[in-house]
């Protein structure tokens, strides 16, 4: 492994004590101390001791990432605790000498087991924790039979069916049958909380995840909940929207369908979605994100847990930036000249155009949209022509959380592979000055809009080779000689390197278009015709070749990335 | 395991003549000649002018209904479609801005629901896995068409073709519960 490449770029924490408890009869040894959501050491509770065990404890308001509320119940626990002989201050023994331990019960009842919220009540060394107890079972199911007294049951209209928790732990520790013959309460329905939040009161459970998240994660105390009792509504603060760029969280946070998303509502069920992991391509911030597709058609993207990147959440700008992937609009053929041609045609023509060029007359504009190799191989095209290359900036607003303010994914990447200097852009001027002068007489556009970028269309009009690739037509494709349709992120596979050095892997979801092809495969086969060298035909091994050319990502192997990738120094 | 052979007997000179066999054969053909023809009890049906009497319980085609006020009992949510074995449903879901349900309180119904009635095995799944009671195996066995579209069986057709099926209307009295409670003194009962 290179010294360049680290896992996180932190010190190790110091080790933590260890203290021993039974899960269920099963002596473990865990961590005294667990990191909370915010990284800071808490003592280790009962609900992570039992997943230290394997054991799932059921919860609906506890969530790793928000601070602790325990007002669901849901997480109850029977559990013992050893008993101390008063007179030695010792730990009373049994006769056959185990430690005796005093169940938890009601200090009032003693005969009825007590159960503890896992989810807060700290582990203590020697404690038993009964999550298979039959106690612990008959907890649950009055829990969710309490739950469910006012739920509107409407399973069959909501969008959570099919990853809804109450759906999920009604069947595994429910009750089969209602006892309630009473008229259940009943709530406002369809609120527009939001933008992009529909509220349906009926089904929350008052988990207040939604409350937490906004308050301490976001910083925006929009929400809260009003009424008393059974009468209790989760709402926005008067005269407020949910309107952060942070809301659609609240959906993924929801445990059942009560907040949805006004763009995924009755859109598809959850069920036929096929999930693709990839990372979101709306800034430099670099999301790990689900792909949710169904023939072809993308659905909706969710955030995808990654703590070097983006923890378990993603902005709602990026989130709902996806239909342009699927838009009518894409171009779908390959023109030369203007008219429709094949792939081997255009690439031969442009590989025997390329070559004839003159030295330094050549000009490439890449784009930080592209993929890592994308970009390692326009890189090898301009060292061919020794040609001058950049790629166009693209700037905007940037928050405290997750937006970066450069707007692309790979800005890292087309820096590392030498396609852009230090800053990006700096190098368009000269490019538009050679084409006045008419130094530069071919260009190479990967991915952007020149026109858009500043080059007027009379200016591209001098060039006597002006290949474009896009995905949908611009005023640039509109006067290249040869137009190649390419891929959106989502369309192929490849990796972005984010702004702080993260390279992580995005995998395909859907088919491009017509005859659009990954501008990996293209590029590659044109880099093959201009420099006969031989290369790698496939995105791993084309990625394990540029890390071991580029120096920053020495040593990384496409296998190595994983899921959530890789962080190298830039 | 060993083979065991069967002696075959030769056939007599009688029986090498096929009258024997014949002659059976010709039996079975008057005992039924005489029953139709003779008799007046017909094995055969003068279909299609004589249609069948469709026992209870059989499987036809499955068609959408209408609950008693006319109003599509269907609310999309694809269940059918999944349970579907050959994939013969497939529907539309009205999506963020589709267009209301056509009863109140439903807030969801199919913008098009569509089976391939070539597909079909009329296994009965959709039906019964319908939450809503909204898909029956009806009565139809006869399905015909000039073209693999006209096959497709639309929802307009679907519930033209379905007719009506009452039922318990849980959307309507879940409203009728809510706008109860809106009125003060709340109502016990």
């Amino acid at each position: 492994m290179s010294a360049t490449v680290t896992a996180e770029n932190k010190p190790a924490p110091p080790p933590v004590e260890r203290i021993k408890v039974k899960v269920d009869g099963r002596e473990i040894e865990v961590p005294k101390t667990t990191p909370d959501w915010q990284g800071k050491p808490q003592a280790t509770t009962m609900l992570q001791a039992c997943a230290h065990a394997g054991v799932d404890v059921p919860h609906y308001c506890y969530h790793h990432k928000l601070p602790v509320a325990g007002n669901c119940r849901m997480c109850l626990v029977e559990f013992g605790t050893p008993v101390m002989d008063p007179a030695t201050k010792k730990p009373a023994l049994n006769e056959d000498g185990s430690p005796k331990i005093a169940r938890s019960v009601l200090p009032y009842e003693p005969g009825t087991p007590r159960g503890a919220i896992a989810c807060a009540t700290p582990i203590s060394p020697g404690m038993e924790l009964y999550p298979g107890s039959p106690a612990t079972a008959q907890m649950r199911e009055a829990v969710l039979e309490s739950l469910l007294i006012n739920h509107p049951l409407d399973c069959t209209i909501c969008d959570q069916a099919g990853e809804c928790k109450l759906q999920e732990y009604s069947v595994e520790h429910g009750q089969a049958a209602s006892r309630f013959v009473e008229t259940k309460v009943h709530k406002p329905k369809a609120v527009d909380l939001g933008p992009r939040i529909v509220l349906d009161d009926e089904r929350c459970i008052l988990c207040t995840r939604c409350i937490r998240f906004t308050k301490d994660i976001v910083n925006d105390d929009a929400l809260g909940i009003i009424n008393r009792g059974s009468y209790n509504t989760i709402a926005a603060a008067p005269g407020r929207q949910f309107d952060n760029n942070y809301t659609l969280n609240t959906v993924d946070l929801c445990p059942v369908g009560a907040l949805t998303s006004k763009d995924f509502r009755f859109k598809m069920r959850v069920w036929f979605l096929k999930e693709t992991k990839s990372v979101c391509p709306g800034c430099a911030t670099g999301c790990n994100i689900i792909i949710g597709s169904r023939e072809n058609v993308i659905q909706r993207l969710e955030p995808r847990e990654n703590d070097a990147v983006n923890g378990p959440w993603m902005c709602d700008s990026g989130r709902l930036d996806y239909k342009w992937v699927g838009a009518s609009n894409r171009l779908k053929e390959v023109l030369v000249g203007g008219k429709p041609s094949t792939w081997q045609t255009a690439l031969s023509e442009i590989g025997s155009r390329l070559v004839t060029a003159a030295p330094g007359s050549v000009a490439i504009v890449g784009s930080a949209r592209l993929s890592t190799e994308e970009l390692f191989l326009l890189k090898q095209l301009a060292r061919k022509f020794d040609a001058i290359t950049d790629v166009v900036e693209h700037l905007g607003e940037a928050d405290r959380l997750l937006v970066h303010a450069e707007k692309a994914p790979n800005y890292s990447g087309a820096r590392i592979t030498g396609l852009a200097y230090t800053e990006a852009g700096i190098n368009l001027p000269r490019i538009r000055a050679g084409i006045e002068t008419g130094s530069i007489k071919s260009l190479v556009v990967v991915g952007e809009d020149l026109v858009a970028a500043g080059f007027s269309s009379d200016l591209l009009g001098r060039l006597s080779l002006l290949v474009v690739s896009d995905i949908v037509p611009t005023p640039t494709t509109s006067i290249a000689h040869y137009v190649l349709p390419g891929c959106a992120y989502a369309e192929k596979r490849g990796t972005f390197i984010n702004a702080k050095g993260r390279v992580q892997k995005f995998m395909k979801a859907v088919e491009p278009p017509g005859t659009a092809r990954p501008e990996w495969e293209f590029l590659h086969e044109l880099v093959h015709q201009v420099t006969g060298g031989n290369g790698y035909s496939t995105i791993e091994g084309l990625f394990n070749l540029l890390a071991r050319e580029l120096a920053p990502l020495a040593g990384l192997e496409w296998s190595r990335l994983g899921d959530t990738g890789v962080t190298v120094t830039l | 395991m060993s083979t065991k052979i069967v002696d075959r007997k030769p056939l007599s000179f009688f029986e090498n003549s096929y009258l024997p066999t014949l002659m059976s054969g010709l039996k079975v053909t008057w005992k039924h000649f005489k029953k139709s023809a003779l008799q007046g009890r017909p094995l055969t049906m003068e279909y299609p002018e004589q249609k069948w009497v469709v026992p209870q319980g059989y499987r036809g085609a499955p068609y959408l209904v209408k609950d008693q006020e006319g109003s599509t009992k269907c609310v999309s949510c694809q269940l059918c479609e999944f349970v579907c074995p050959p994939k013969a449903i497939r529907i539309t879901p009205p999506g963020p801005n589709g267009a209301p349900a056509d009863r109140r309180n439903a807030e969801k119904a199919p913008a098009e629901f569509e089976i391939n009635m070539l597909r079909c095995i009329f296994c009965g799944l959709c039906q019964e896995v319908c939450p809503e009671e909204a898909i029956f195996l009806q009565k139809d066995y006869s399905l015909t068409g000039e073209s693999r579209e006209e096959m497709v069986y639309g929802k307009a057709k679907l519930l033209q073709m379905g007719g009506t099926h009452g039922g318990i209307q849980k959307w309507k009295h879940k409203l009728e519960e809510a706008e109860a409670q809106e009125v003060f003194p709340v109502r016990t009962n």
